[in-house]
């Protein structure tokens, strides 16, 4: 049995002490795999991203108004001061004759028929007042699915990157976990990720100047948008655009960075057929119009419309470089994202910082286990090479099954080892403390060894599992690194109950076994 | 053949009488503490401030710091950090070619670290390595923290909680006060030194918890033991007894953990170092408090259960000023 699961373990560890090419050769039916470095080792970026979902809350907010308003003006139904709060629609029905026409026009729009909850509950009082709330449930519902879509789109945008196995996971309500071993410059990723690509075709307004606009105000159904270009005096230039959408970037199906026949850096881009013909539509009744291209509430460019465009496909032009081309390209080949994202956390170690601390780390490591091995040895003599062969299997056994796991090792994780180390032998110390107390007392070795297993278990499973209870609160405290080093350490206490008593029992058996010994030499 | 030996067979050492020794080094240790943390707190890292921290270094040559620190304090983010650092192999090729750079969120970056970022890389320009990049806003460095003191408080009491369902309120109260006292008392180790504290530093602190209670369990053990064996026994012989027979695994112990990890501190790099100190420290001092806090402790409580309480320790405790 004991001997079973050193096998099995040194099978799995095996191949973290082989170079690659001797791995390569290794049989099928072995485990390839080698542990998972972590980023600090590995050298990578980790990056921690917040979703606002509130944004996409209030996003549904505002479709939803729109097609409240929609349907109300077909039934004919009247009503004033429409407004939109945190997770409210309210308005005023201006003819209470009409309020049953109105509960059943909003019921039917809200549905929660045949079964499925509806999105939002209705209250009208008697004086004609409507209040829409959002219910709990669908506020959940739509933060979780603007999440889960981020992470979709994140996905997308760093596939787009080329790096190679980038882990993206949910974490906890509203974050997403990115890590990327091997990227050591993450500014581009950062910028990609923080945009939320949100393309709009839209016409530009021209019935009012932008200066009169500015003044003024902007006449309904039309605001005033910042472009990326900078002005004489250091602003951006503004236009005041429709807000009405001709199109938008969900309708695109492809992308990419080309140039203009100028030989500008440019974005190719193309329609699917609905966007095709909407905005094939779109150009033909409006020839010699400005439209603007708006991208996350900037315009990018504002062309005139000097012939329609009926082949579904154009090009963006503007102030582009290759690569801010050839990134806008990226974020529209991947999609929009349904809320916009911060970056609330961001780790990088360069790849030649985490070979320097494999380096430190395992010399370290190296350096601990000699001098562990060498005090053992030197206080129990025998019994401490029983001990000391205990702690080897233990380190095989440890690496084993952080292979088999693919558990990840970090350099904190490191350090757990070599504490591992350190506690492993400890339930040989107290073992053979008490078998050194017994022999002294007087007792035979038989029963010494047998009182010092025996006397000694409860303190090391109490000191043991203690240790343990502070490595779990740590499991869930920590991230990376510092998570690292809980499961490090969780594994090596774990395994040094079994290496440390069962292991060192055998060969204490065996001993008295063979040899008979008149004496115990500790 | 011949054995090492660190304690002698039988010791005899009267513990609990020379335990004001004990109970002095202990109140000056947490009043320094104490002070030291009115003082001049804690020197948090940015998992816990927030801010950006870079390690850059340079791939030709040494850093001209004054001159860094122009480049940096030119681009206007207030309090900037900037400090030559001795790292592993990759710095010590050239003398002062490695540079920590830090950004603390009051120079108005706050929620603006990610561009800070950027904004250092571009005013440096070529020639430098970003060796590490970190940049925490601050709702995760306030949850860091929060979850930090959070987890210490709550290990510090599970432990307690375990020691008293294995053994008697009691040993659960004096367990509490010795793994509360290593904490605190590393904890002070950091402000008097003016360490950075950062997560790993409270991984120190947590794994210490766990372990400091190891030399104490071993002792609490021995006292449950001995107290079946000798019933009629005073309960301050009983702890002197206990301390006593298990000394030298008491010291054995936290031998073979410490030389284990001496290494990580003069070779596990920057990274570890703050690391490895505490839990070197707290190891020391855990096996100071599993004698003097811990037992010491016990004496001061009411009775434990089937033992003969000690009046005479109790009635001279109560005699002191």
């Amino acid at each position: 049995m004991i001997a079973l699961i050193c096998i099995v373990a040194t099978i799995f560890a095996l191949p973290n002490f082989l170079p690659q090419s001797a791995r390569d050769a290794l049989a099928d039916f072995l485990p390839p795999n080698t542990m998972n470095l972590g980023l600090d080792l590995s050298g990578g970026s980790y990056l921690l991203l917040e979703v606002e979902t509130e944004v996409a809350v209030k996003d549904r907010l505002e479709s939803m108004r729109g097609d409240l308003r929609k349907r109300m003006r077909e039934e004919g139904i009247g009503f004033s001061s429409f407004q939109v709060g945190t997770d409210t629609i309210s308005f005023r029905l201006i003819d209470l004759a009409q309020l049953d026409a109105a509960r059943t026009a909003i019921g039917d729009l809200i549905g929660g028929n045949f079964g499925s909850a509806a999105e939002f509950t209705l209250q009208i009082s008697d004086s004609g007042d409507a209040v829409l709330t959002l219910t709990e449930a669908a506020r959940a519902a739509i933060a979780s699915g603007a999440v889960d879509q981020s992470i979709e789109i994140v996905r997308r945008r760093i596939d787009e990157l080329g790096t190679r196995e980038p882990t993206i996971q949910r974490q906890g309500a509203n974050r997403i976990l990115v890590q990327v071993p091997g990227l050591s410059d993450p500014e581009r990723l950062k910028a990609l990720l923080g945009k939320t690509a949100k393309l709009e075709f839209r016409f530009i307004d021209e019935s009012m100047d932008v200066t009169a606009a500015l003044q003024l105000g902007p006449p309904p159904g039309s605001e005033v948008l910042p472009s990326e270009e900078m002005g004489p005096d250091g602003q951006p230039f503004q236009f005041l655009v429709q807000k009405e959408v001709i199109v938008a970037g969900d309708r695109l199906t492809g992308a990419q960075q080309g140039f203009d026949e100028r030989n500008r850096p440019a974005v190719l881009f193309s329609f699917d057929t609905v966007g095709a013909r909407r905005f094939g539509d779109a150009t033909r009744e409006n020839v010699n119009r400005l439209f603007a291209i708006v991208l996350d509430g900037v315009v990018i460019t504002a062309p005139r419309i000097n012939e329609p465009i009926l082949t579904g496909s154009g090009q963006i032009t503007g102030s582009f470089t290759v690569e801010s081309a050839n990134d806008l390209a990226i974020l529209l080949r991947a999609g929009a994202l349904p809320a916009p994202i911060t970056i609330e956390e961001s780790r990088t170690v360069g790849a030649e910082l985490g070979a320097d601390s494999i380096v430190a780390g395992t010399n370290a490591a190296i350096a601990g286990f000699a001098l562990v091995v060498v005090l053992m040895l030197l206080v129990y003599g025998l019994f401490g090479i029983f001990a000391n062969i205990a702690l080897i299997l233990n380190l095989i056994i440890i690496v084993g099954i952080m292979t088999a796991l693919q558990s990840t090792l970090t350099l904190p994780g490191i350090a757990g080892i070599v504490l591992t180390m350190g506690m492993a032998v400890d339930a040989n110390v107290l073992i053979f403390e008490r078998m050194r107390e017994e022999v002294a007392q007087g007792r035979s070795v038989i029963s010494a060894v047998d009182a010092g297993y025996n006397r000694a278990m409860s303190a090391i499973i109490d000191a043991n599992l203690t240790t343990l209870l502070a490595v779990l609160i740590l499991f869930q405290l920590g991230s990376g690194p510092v998570r690292g080093f809980a499961v490090t350490l969780g594994i090596g206490i774990t395994v040094s109950m079994f290496t440390a008593i069962m292991v060192t029992r055998l060969f204490v058996i065996y001993w008295l076994w063979g040899r008979k010994p008149k004496a115990l030499p500790i | 053949m011949w054995l090492l030996r660190f304690v002698p067979k039988k010791t005899k050492i009267d513990f609990v009488r020379v335990r004001w020794i004990g109970f002095i080094f202990t109140a000056v240790t947490i009043l320094a503490t104490i002070g030291s943390l009115a003082v001049q707190g804690l020197n948090l890292g940015i998992d816990f401030t927030g801010g950006v921290l870079v390690e850059v270094r340079k791939e030709e040559g040494s850093v001209d710091i004054a001159q860094m620190r122009e480049t940096v304090g030119s681009l206007g983010f207030g309090e900037v950090a900037i400090q030559s650092y001795a790292g592993g192999e990759l710095c010590a090729a050239t003398a002062d070619s490695c540079v920590l750079i830090r950004v603390m969120p009051e120079g108005g970056i706050a929620g603006k670290e990610q561009e800070t970022v950027t904004k250092i890389r571009e005013a440096l320009g070529a020639g430098y390595a970003f060796d590490r990049v970190e940049a925490v806003g601050p709702k995760v460095s306030d949850e860091l923290f929060n979850d930090g003191v959070i987890a210490t408080i709550l290990a510090v009491l599970m432990i307690a909680v375990y020691v008293a369902f294995r053994f008697e309120w009691q040993f659960g109260i004096a367990a509490v006060v010795a793994t509360g006292h290593d904490v605190f008392v590393t904890l002070g180790l950091f402000t008097l030194l003016q360490m950075d504290f950062n997560l790993t530093s409270v991984a120190a602190l947590l794994t210490l918890a766990g372990y400091s209670i190891n030399d104490t369990v071993v002792v609490f053990d021995r006292i449950r033991e001995n107290r079946r064996k000798y019933k009629k026994m005073p309960l301050s012989e009983v702890i002197n007894l206990s301390t006593n027979e298990t000394l030298s695994r008491t010291i054995m112990t936290s031998l073979t953990t410490a030389i284990a990890i001496i290494p990580i501190v003069f070779l596990g790099g920057p990274a570890l170092f703050g690391f490895s100190v505490a839990i070197l420290f707290g190891i020391v001092i855990g096996t100071y408090s599993s004698i003097y806090v811990a037992a010491a402790i016990l004496l001061y409580l009411p009775p434990i259960s089937g033992m003969t309480p000690d009046e005479d320790a109790a009635a001279r405790a109560a005699a002191r000023p």
